[in-house]
């Protein structure tokens, strides 16, 4: 099992987002996650990270290791990736730079050499050519004035560079017109492969038919309360989460603005 | 959590990594100041009379003078009869190459990494290097002296070519100018001198190392760099000094002029010791640079990275008294420890249409304070002057503090003066997505430092930029807890 979190509890203060998470990732499988609003799945992907402003307790393990653990940096290394909901901008560090920087870091910490400049760019041209960027980006501060849209193609680029075995994508689809979702799918779909999960965690129900889940899970209240396959996505998006039942309405109003 | 409030912490702890002494031969006057002890001095260095009586005069005038205290800085009273005023290594003599200085002295800058031989085997970079006070050697001359450009020490022009240091010499900034000017005047020891004939680019970067060595020697530098008509020079200066618990006073003097179509282009890499965690110790850096842009279509361009000494301040400018002249200021200043800035710049405006850009970045850390002062004037003269002004500050944990006084007098209904300002911390988002992305919080603490300053940073001769990162860098290390 790549990934196994079992009765994961975090919060801020007095205030629990998550509530006993129970979730198993196996490598090569693609895991939805939905929900309302405040149900802590933004929170799970930042735990996950290793963000540091919660308090954790229950356990995570990733290829049977510790994940909870690790640092952000040491997670990145063995193979965590990240797509951010907001991507910070970094003023005057270059995107291209910022690039170079993050895949020696973690090829270092991988027992792996650093790639030359040259060979770095053979790399990133290819994986540019994925999601559609075209080199204007690579010189422009990382996601300074970047578009909505072109920042999540940023995310995605640094993520097909950085070839992480579990990505997580939090709503990596939101503001994004149909021919940005397409492109960002495509390039989710190139690091597809046995060895790899994704965990993508969104709204809707359209990025599910461009990155076809094995399994879909319905958050709420802090908790994994119902689990399907992609038919579930299907009928959510029908019916809503108000079908979801009595579980999910409660929990609702007990759950709080789960994005630190 | 591990975030930036641990950052200072290990940021403050950081121990100075050039604090060494060499052994030197050192030839001292004794301490104090008096009249004796600059006719000492300028009887040493065999100087001619008028020199000596510029220097008395402003040494006159300079005890009727009571020290400033309008600067954002505190320290302890300095008592100036407890300073060695002039300490010279002796001269070996007749040094035929570089393999003839004095080996501790070789091996003391190949610990500051620029040793002479590497920097004569590096091409288009000629190194003037100053040791207490008198220059040891010096490299590429003859390249220089083909094109007519001369590039020696002070000393050396005042013996070779005091026809060209005596006009210009308090030409911009007069011995009367300000107190540590006034005391610099009386008892500068050496500095570098830089003529740049008519019309000629200096074909190679002129470089000086600057370095205070002997215990209590307070160090007088003056410099001087004029460009004749259409001339064209870059001028980098970089120094570090080693650890000393007691402060030492450092009041350099600079002064530029640019004559017609001339360019000056001025950069510093300053990175002297800046006291210990408890903000014992340190270099106070009380320095007077001024260029004079004095004929028209001039330039003069100051670039500064200042990251040591305990105390700094200094507002490098420029008078543009040419009509069409430009002035630049672009500094990155960061302070750490207890270390304090005071420093920003003054642009005059005297000709017509003479524009200015002044860039300024200060980085906070510790208990750092870092002060923006700048003065932008524009006179009745000046017509169609302008000014674009932006200050920006980085703090790094809650006991720092960044200030900023910008004083405008605008005389000319026609000038344009335009001032922004930004005050920033490195934030969790910041630091979380660089080591999701696999770098450390060091590395990314510094990335982000040094993308905060990239305007300035490009502003800098290319092996400058590097350096200018990497002290950066260094300055940043062992910031993780």
């Amino acid at each position: 099992m790549m990934l196994q979190i079992e009765n994961l509890h975090a919060q801020i203060g007095e205030n629990e987002i998550l509530r006993g998470v129970n979730l198993e990732v196996a490598a090569g499988e693609v895991h939805a996650i939905m929900g309302p609003n405040g149900s802590g799945k933004s929170t799970l992907a930042n735990v996950l990270a290793g963000h540091e402003a919660y308090d954790i307790t229950g356990t995570v393990l990733f290829e049977g290791e510790d994940l909870l653990a690790l640092s952000p940096e040491d997670r990145a290394a063995a193979g965590v990736f990240l797509a951010f909901q907001h991507p910070v901008e970094i003023p005057g560090v270059g995107n291209l730079y910022f690039l170079r920087t993050a895949l020696n870091s973690v090829r270092r910490q991988r027992g792996l050499g650093e790639l030359d400049v040259m060979g770095f760019l053979a790399l990133a041209r290819e994986r540019m050519k994925l999601v559609e960027m075209d080199e204007s980006f690579m010189s422009r501060s990382v996601n300074e004035d970047f578009s909505g849209g072109e920042k999540k193609r940023n995310e995605i680029l640094q993520m097909t560079v950085l070839e992480p075995k579990l990505a997580i994508l939090d709503e990596t689809d939101s503001g994004l017109d149909i021919d940005a979702l397409r492109i960002v799918a495509g390039g989710v779909n190139a690091l597809r492969g046995p060895d790899r999960a994704l965990v993508v965690i969104t709204h809707h129900q359209r990025l599910l038919d461009y990155i076809v889940p094995d399994q879909v899970h319905v958050m709420a209240g802090g908790r994994i309360v119902r689990s399907g396959d992609k038919h579930l996505a299907l009928e959510l998006e029908a019916h809503g989460y108000a079908d979801l039942g009595q579980e999910v309405a409660s929990d609702r109003s007990a759950s709080v603005g789960a994005t630190p | 959590m591990t975030g930036v409030s641990d950052d200072v912490r290990e940021f403050v702890s950081q121990q100075y990594q050039y604090g060494f002494s060499t052994d030197l031969d050192t030839d001292v006057v004794p301490k104090g100041l008096n009249e004796d002890v600059i006719r000492l001095i300028s009887a040493k260095k065999h100087e001619p009379d008028w020199l000596l009586e510029w220097r008395l005069r402003a040494y006159r005038y300079w005890i009727t003078l009571e020290e400033p205290h309008w600067q954002n800085v505190h320290y302890g009273p300095i008592d100036y009869q407890d300073i060695i005023y002039y300490a010279a290594p002796k001269p070996k003599p007749e040094l035929a190459s570089l393999d003839e200085v004095d080996p501790e002295l070789r091996t003391m800058f190949d610990k500051l990494g620029i040793s002479l031989a590497e920097q004569e085997r590096l091409s288009g970079v000629a190194v003037d290097a100053i040791v207490d006070s008198v220059s040891v050697a010096t490299t590429f001359k003859q390249k220089l002296a083909d094109v007519g450009v001369i590039f020696c020490s002070f000393s050396e022009a005042v013996q070779n070519h005091p026809e060209l240091v005596r006009p210009y010499l308090g030409s911009v900034v007069p011995y009367r100018d300000n107190y540590f000017a006034t005391l610099n005047s009386a008892v500068f020891t050496d500095g570098s001198f830089c003529f740049i004939p008519k019309g000629v680019h200096c074909p190679m970067e002129l470089s000086t190392y600057f370095r205070i060595n002997a215990a209590d020697t307070g160090q007088f530098e003056r410099t001087l760099i004029v460009a004749e008509e259409g001339a064209d020079v870059s001028y980098l200066e970089g120094c570090t000094a080693p650890m000393r618990d007691n402060n030492q006073l450092h009041a350099a003097v600079v002064e530029l002029v640019a004559l017609e179509g001339a360019r000056i282009k001025y950069s510093t890499v300053q990175n002297w010791y800046p006291g210990d965690a408890e903000g014992r110790g340190g270099i106070y850096n009380f320095v007077t640079k001024r260029g004079k842009c004095a004929g028209a279509n001039s330039r003069i361009s100051w670039t500064q990275v200042e990251t040591g000494s305990a105390i700094t301040w200094k507002y490098p400018g420029v008078i543009l008294q040419g009509d069409n002249s430009v002035g630049e200021f672009y500094s990155v200043a960061l302070t750490a420890n207890h270390q304090q800035a005071d420093t920003g710049t003054k642009m005059i405006h005297i000709g017509k249409n003479t524009h200015s850009t002044i860039v300024s970045k200060a980085i906070s850390a510790g208990h750092g304070q870092n002060t923006y002062r700048g003065l932008v004037k524009t006179l009745r003269s000046a017509e169609g002057a302008r000014n674009h002004t932006r200050c920006d500050s980085l703090l790094l944990g809650s006991d720092s503090g960044a200030h900023t006084f910008p004083y405008i007098e605008v005389k000319h209904p026609s000038a344009q003066v335009e001032h922004e300002a930004s005050t920033s911390k490195i934030s969790e988002d910041q630091l979380f997505y660089c080591r999701q992305r696999g770098i450390s919080e060091e590395d990314a603490v510094s990335m982000i430092v040094n993308g905060f300053c990239r305007e300035v940073f490009k502003e800098l001769p290319m092996e400058f930029a590097v350096e200018a990162q990497r002290l950066l860098s260094v300055s940043l290390e062992g910031s993780v807890g």
